[in-house]
């Protein structure tokens, strides 16, 4: 029981975190119709990044952060800029191929640049391990799941209530309509690449510290499929809860593969219905 | 259409539809073949390998563009109905000695049905969404091919000896050449000519406007059933050449990197365009042959290779969407048509 109980807190923490990274994904389709597959590498081109910084240039962790942030909001803006401005209006299959391909580039570059030897992500949160009764939350646990819920609070009001966050609803919802009201939709769609960029950094540093750093990680990308379909691919808090489910359903079955077969069964069920 | 050269006319419908129009044309494909045949000759086995690879890359090449190319369905499942042929042969191979002669088409068979069942959910789901749930078939195929061991030999996958066909063992790659290069010929006459039958003409019309098919009259979801029929049988005869190829198959030699293998080798070729399923499987077979040459005379690490490998994949993909879209099937047609008016042609 015990045990079950642990592994249960585990999955809402981990749940917390696919959150975030579905956040990215989320708010990319919303915003473009397009199905990010590169999110995942994202995540990881975001962890190792502050990695870097923090490890080999020896950045104070929040100055590094900062780094990451500005790192990979100009690659977001990159990417906007030269991929998927040619594409508007093109068929899904080149926008999905597009991803794909940006998916490779990045996985191998990655790759060369940080090799495959996994990391360890150096200490820069204060310690802190929770004990809830008979399960142990350790620290990166911990700050994993308060960084999780934090962005996410943080994003839900920032659209609710900031300027820009309700223009992104609005081009989310009807570009047209945005556009007549004049939203610049272009501005809106860069600024989207790069939310769903910064929280992918955030998700991937949370990340790598509780499970250490490795190109492997790019798995969670791939994760991203059930939790989005089964919240729905356009739906905020549907991804949010669709996270959490995840996350509990895959440790409590343990195992990595289990994960992706619950994930296939669920999607063909909601797909059908 | 393009131009004729002068002096060409067409009398009646046959010879307007043909599939080789000038006599120009068909002495360059008799040459073209005759080159292949010899070709096993000459070359040495490093060459006739990767023709191999080509080759049974063409025939999975043409059954991705059947389905997505030519019938706008989406589909990241190739590789598992790649793997379901292979499989199929080599299971009734080594079980239950089934000879390659039937092996081979009953694999083809038995992806189709496979095909047809996962193109079910093709009348309720379109697009974006049927894309993810042959992607969730992909992934259940490769969980299913690592955990039943006792069907499928799990991890270790299922070693096959190879074809023979009237008493020759196609074993060596020069006499698998000649069987691949049968196969070849017959995938592709096949594919060019279902698409002047009536067949390939819905899926073309369910690809541009599924609903106005439907009104014309075509019944939309019996015909994309028989395109996923066809596309995956085509996928499995792809696998079961595979399996014969390399005479031992697990389950890591169809993951869904595989699938986008494919789909890349149609983008790049050119959707719906039979000869640029031919471009894009020699394109997608060769640059990382060339890229491995390179490595060896640069001196990089290892390593690296298959990381480079995917990151020059990931740029070539690219640039194919944003500079030639429509592949490099359009490129070649660009090129003929340069000649054929040339020098006026501007």
């Amino acid at each position: 029981m015990d045990y079950f109980l642990q592994l249960f807190s585990t999955g809402i923490i981990i749940g917390g975190l696919y959150a975030m990274i579905a956040l990215g994904f989320v708010l990319i389709f919303k915003a473009t119709g397009v199905l990010n597959f590169a999110q995942g590498p994202m995540v990881v081109m975001g962890a190792f990044i502050a990695w870097t910084s923090v490890a080999l240039w020896k950045i104070p962790f929040f100055l590094a952060i900062l780094l990451t942030f500005l790192l990979v909001v100009i690659f977001a803006f990159l990417v906007e800029r030269i991929v998927l401005r040619p594409l508007i209006g093109r068929s899904i299959i080149a926008t999905i191929m597009l991803t794909l391909g940006l998916y490779y580039i990045l996985e191998g570059g990655i790759h060369i640049l940080w090799g495959s030897d996994v990391r360890i992500f150096p200490t820069v949160f204060p310690k802190i391990t929770l004990f809830l009764g008979p399960v142990i939350i350790p620290t990166t646990h911990f700050w994993g799941f308060v960084g999780g819920i934090l962005s996410v609070i943080f994003f839900a009001l920032f659209f609710r209530f900031s300027r820009i966050g309700i223009a992104m609803r609005a081009v989310a919802e009807n570009q047209q309509a945005a556009m007549s009201m004049g939203v610049s939709v272009k501005k809106i769609i860069r600024i989207s690449w790069a939310i769903s960029a910064i929280v992918a950094a955030v998700g991937g540093v949370l990340f790598a510290n509780i499970s250490g750093l490795s190109p492997r990680m790019s798995e969670i990308g791939l994760m991203m499929f059930p939790v989005v379909i089964l919240g729905g691919l356009d739906s905020v808090p549907g991804a949010i809860v669709g996270a959490f489910l995840i996350g509990i359903i895959e440790n409590m079955a343990g195992g990595t593969s289990i994960h992706l077969l619950a994930g296939g069964p669920k999607m063909f069920y909601l797909l059908l219905y | 259409m393009s131009h004729w050269p002068v002096g060409i006319y067409k009398t009646n419908y046959s010879s307007d539809e043909a599939i080789f129009h000038t006599k120009f044309v068909k002495s360059w494909v008799i040459l073209f073949l005759v080159f292949l045949i010899v070709l096993p000759l000459i070359a040495n086995d490093y060459i006739l390998y990767v023709s191999n690879l080509i080759g049974i890359s063409i025939i999975g090449a043409i059954g991705m563009n059947i389905l997505t190319g030519f019938t706008g369905l989406i589909s990241l499942g190739h590789a598992a109905f790649i793997g379901i042929g292979a499989y199929t042969s080599a299971i009734l191979s080594t079980k239950l000695g089934v000879p390659f002669f039937i092996a081979l088409p009953a694999a083809g068979l038995i992806s189709a049905i496979s095909g047809m069942i996962i193109g079910i959910p093709s009348l309720r789901v379109k697009g974006l969404y049927l894309l993810i749930a042959t992607l969730a078939f992909q992934i259940i195929f490769e969980y299913f091919l690592f955990h039943s061991t006792p069907l499928t030999g799990g991890p270790q996958g299922i070693g096959i000896k190879s074809a023979t066909l009237f008493g020759i063992s196609f074993s060596s790659e020069g006499s698998f050449f000649y069987l691949n290069l049968v196969m070849v010929v017959l995938s592709l006459l096949f594919a060019k000519n279902l698409f002047r039958t009536n067949i390939g003409r819905s899926f073309i019309a369910i690809r541009d406007r599924d609903i106005a098919a439907e009104i014309v009259g075509i019944n939309v979801f019996k015909t994309k059933l028989i395109a996923f029929g066809l596309s995956s049988f085509y996928a499995g005869i792809t696998g079961s050449l595979w399996a014969y190829h390399v005479n031992s198959i697990s389950p890591e030699h169809f993951p869904l990197w595989l699938s986008i293998r494919y789909i890349a080798m149609i983008i790049i070729g050119g959707l719906g365009s039979i000869i640029g399923s031919v471009f894009g499987a020699i394109f997608v077979i060769v640059i990382p042959e060339i890229l491995s040459v390179f490595a060896s005379f640069v001196d990089i690490n290892p390593g690296i290779l298959s990381s480079l490998q995917q990151m020059v994949f990931g740029i070539l993909i690219i640039v194919f969407l944003i500079v030639e879209p429509d592949g490099l099937a359009e490129l070649w047609k660009r090129i003929k048509e340069y000649w054929k008016l040339w020098p006026y042609s501007y």
